[in-house]
């Protein structure tokens, strides 16, 4: 058992990546009444690179995910998120829109746009707290006196961009709603793109999507890292896991079971447990 | 539907009402005059009656089968073309607010209808942030119009503070309490916030009646002061401090009116200006997005709380004025002014414009208050057609007279949004 303190730095990661962790999570512990969703689950994500986030259905990758963005507030254990050059910020005890303002972005599983806004309206509702600093909060915008027209045509320049990036430019102007599936959850990343997180997590990108919009996928998240942005992703789709994640954490039942490299992940005989249900899975040893 | 199809179904309609109408309407004991009773026969009443069955039905079908045929996303045709035509509509109404009082044949009575018009445009823009943008389900909207006009007789009352100082008081005073209410109830979604806020509007007309010390109870407030013309009094003797003296004029009562009428004119129009402004600006967008997708929002580091207190305040304000306006329109006020009823003729006309639509909610306004005045003259019957225009606008136009929304930025151009996508809140 894990102490739910504990915050054991990895040396080995740190070794190997010299600029160090992003995220810290230590001794994370999720119960909902009796049911124990996550349980003392501890890693750590490397500043500019994609960790994944993979397990059977039920596993508890998305309860942990829910509590890293604040949605939950865990039952025990800590969260941090260490920025460059700043104090680290204990995500665990922060309100949502707090962690967002922290520079930790999400998407959701089942995605949430503002279906009747335009792609490019959501894409400026991402950039609020900057725009609405820059119209002196409200009062001054009204009255038209402010630096807001400035900031908005960065903003709208930063929406281009992702929307440029996410192969959305000519839809700018339709309805969130009425775009294609696959649009829609790249406008999604676009949207959180666009409050300029340090650490953005994905739930499930790659749900729902054929292979030629996953192959796309990974290039926009392999894009995405080499901007300078660090990835935290769930996915089932394990093409797109092997192939761009830099680490693979593996959950099962609540527990973590594996933290390595893609190929180490996959050799790894209580991974392959898990996953094909070979043993007694439940006594596996996190 | 093919039209065979719809005939036979119609005739099928037609033969159940026969059916019943048979019994009910063919056969009756009438008493003869001889005292014995007898039984009279009338067909041609059922067969009208099936016949009007057999048109509507058919009528219903094919009407219904066109309109099944439609995408469902995107706007009409006809939306398209009222759009086209609102673009001129809308200056179009504006011109003629403005020119109103000096048509001939407007008289005081037009007049006064036209000022309770534009009070309750200003009311329905007003609500319209809270419940069209932010999607919040506010059913006490009345008690921040309360809030306002008290604020006046008070202060006028109590201090002889003039219309001009206390109007802007008045709004603050209401947002002031659209915050204290806002702050425990926000937490609450939909019903919940609804029948809070329906709630708060009881209370705060239960407090004005039994608080007799301060706001004078059930018997309300009268002798209030009449606004100023910037301190030139509309006093009929027409001496040099009067408006009339001042301007040379003929003193005559028409000009207080016409002045209260540019007054709340005005102030429906601030009410309007500032609301396009906001809807454009960061803060406007969030209570849309808010109205889209609450836990969106929040995954964008958008404090919702401080984004949904925003929206109450700034309606409450806007009700405030309104009611700063009604004290000294009337120049009496009592509590019977604000029931519950009126909070829901405001939210219907917020619901029947369609929501978030500042256009839609005006000509709501002017269907409703005016149309309520237009037909004063059928008595009893007037709540019946105001009923039944309702149940017709709702059943034609579910999300109000205007539902779809026009984007406040475009790259390239400005496609309005169809009324499917457009959420409607949840609180």
């Amino acid at each position: 058992m894990t102490a739910p303190d504990d915050r054991r730095p990895r040396s080995e990661g740190d070794r190997r990546h010299p600029r160090g962790m992003i995220l810290e999570v230590a001794g994370l512990t999720m119960r909902f009444g009796g049911l124990t969703a996550v349980s003392a689950v501890s890693f750590a994500a490397l500043r500019g690179e994609i960790t994944a986030v993979i397990g059977p259905n039920g596993a508890g990758k998305t309860t942990l995910f829910n509590c890293i963005t604040g949605f939950y507030r865990p039952s025990s254990g800590a969260i941090r998120l260490h920025r460059t050059g700043e104090l680290p910020v204990d995500l665990h005890g922060l309100p949502g829109h707090r962690i967002a303002q922290a520079g930790v972005a999400r998407t959701f599983q089942n995605i949430r746009l503002f279906p009747g806004m335009t792609a490019l309206e959501n894409l400026l509702v991402a950039q609020h707290n900057k725009l609405m600093a820059a119209t002196g909060f409200g009062i001054g915008a009204v009255l038209g006196l402010s630096r807001y027209p400035k900031a908005e045509r960065q903003a709208i320049e930063l929406a281009r961009h992702w929307l440029s990036a996410t192969h959305l430019l000519d839809r700018a102007d339709d309805p969130a709603g009425a775009l294609p599936y696959g649009a829609q959850r790249r406008l999604e990343i676009a949207r959180a793109m666009c409050t300029e997180p340090t650490l953005l997590c994905l739930d499930e990108p790659a749900a729902g999507l054929n292979p030629r919009e996953s192959e796309e996928l990974a290039r926009l998240l392999q894009e995405i890292r080499a901007q300078g942005t660090s990835l935290l992703l769930i996915e089932h789709d394990m093409g797109v896991v092997m192939k761009i994640s830099d680490r693979v954490v593996v959950l099962d039942h609540g527990k973590l079971i594996a933290d390595a490299t893609p190929a180490e992940v996959r050799a790894d005989p209580k991974v392959i447990a898990a996953y094909l249900g070979e043993g007694e899975e439940d006594e596996v040893e996190a | 539907m093919t039209p065979a199809a719809a005939v036979r179904d119609a005739a099928i309609a037609a033969l159940v009402a026969f059916g019943l109408f048979a019994m009910l309407v063919g056969l009756r004991t009438d008493v003869s005059p001889t005292g014995g009773l007898f039984l009279r026969q009338r067909w041609a009443d059922v067969a009208l009656l099936c016949g009007i069955v057999f048109a509507g039905r058919l009528a219903l079908t094919l009407w219904l089968g066109r309109r099944a045929l439609r995408p469902s996303t995107g706007p009409t045709p006809l939306t398209l073309q009222l759009q086209r035509l609102g673009r001129f509509f809308a200056p179009a109404m504006l011109a003629a607010a403005l020119v109103l009082p000096f048509i001939p044949g407007i008289g005081r009575y037009e007049l006064d209808i036209g000022i309770l018009v534009l009070t309750y445009v200003m009311l329905g823009w007003g609500l319209n942030i809270v419940v069209g943008l932010a999607g919040l389900l506010d059913l006490g909207y009345v008690a921040f119009y309360a809030i306002g006009a008290y604020s006046y007789a008070l202060l006028a009352q109590y201090f002889g503070l003039s219309f001009w100082i206390c109007l802007p008081l008045a709004g603050i005073l209401a947002a002031f309490w659209g915050v204290i209410l806002g702050f425990p109830v926000l937490r609450l979604r939909g019903d919940y916030l609804a029948i809070v806020t329906l709630a708060f509007g009881e209370i705060i007309r239960v407090v004005l009646i039994n608080w007799a010390s301060l706001t004078g109870g059930p018997n309300g407030i009268s002798g209030i002061p009449r606004p100023t013309f910037f301190g030139l009094p509309f006093s009929m003797s027409g001496g040099e401090g009067s408006f009339a003296g001042f301007f040379g004029l003929e003193p005559s009562p028409s000009h207080r009116v016409i002045f209260l009428y540019y007054l709340i004119f005005f102030l429906a129009l601030l009410t309007n200006w500032v609301t396009i402004r906001l809807r454009r600006q960061p803060l406007g967008r969030a209570w849309e997005a808010l109205r889209e997708d609450e836990i969106a929002c929040r995954s964008l580091g958008i404090n919702i709380r401080d984004t949904k207190l925003s929206a109450f305040a700034i309606g409450a304000m806007f009700g405030g004025f309104a009611g700063a306006f009604f004290a000294t329109r009337q120049a009496f006020i009592s509590p019977e002014s604000f029931t519950f009823i009126e909070s829901a003729i405001i939210l219907a006309i917020v619901v029947l414009g369609g929501l978030g639509s500042q256009v839609g909610v005006a000509v709501a306004a002017l269907v409703m208050i005016g149309g309520f005045e237009v037909f004063r003259n059928l008595e009893e019957w007037r709540m019946l057609v105001f009923g039944a225009a309702m149940v017709v606008i709702m059943v034609l136009r579910p999300r109000g007279l205007i539902g779809t929304r026009t984007p406040t930025i475009a790259l390239k151009e400005k496609r309005i949004i169809g009324k499917d996508l457009v959420g409607e809140g949840r609180g």
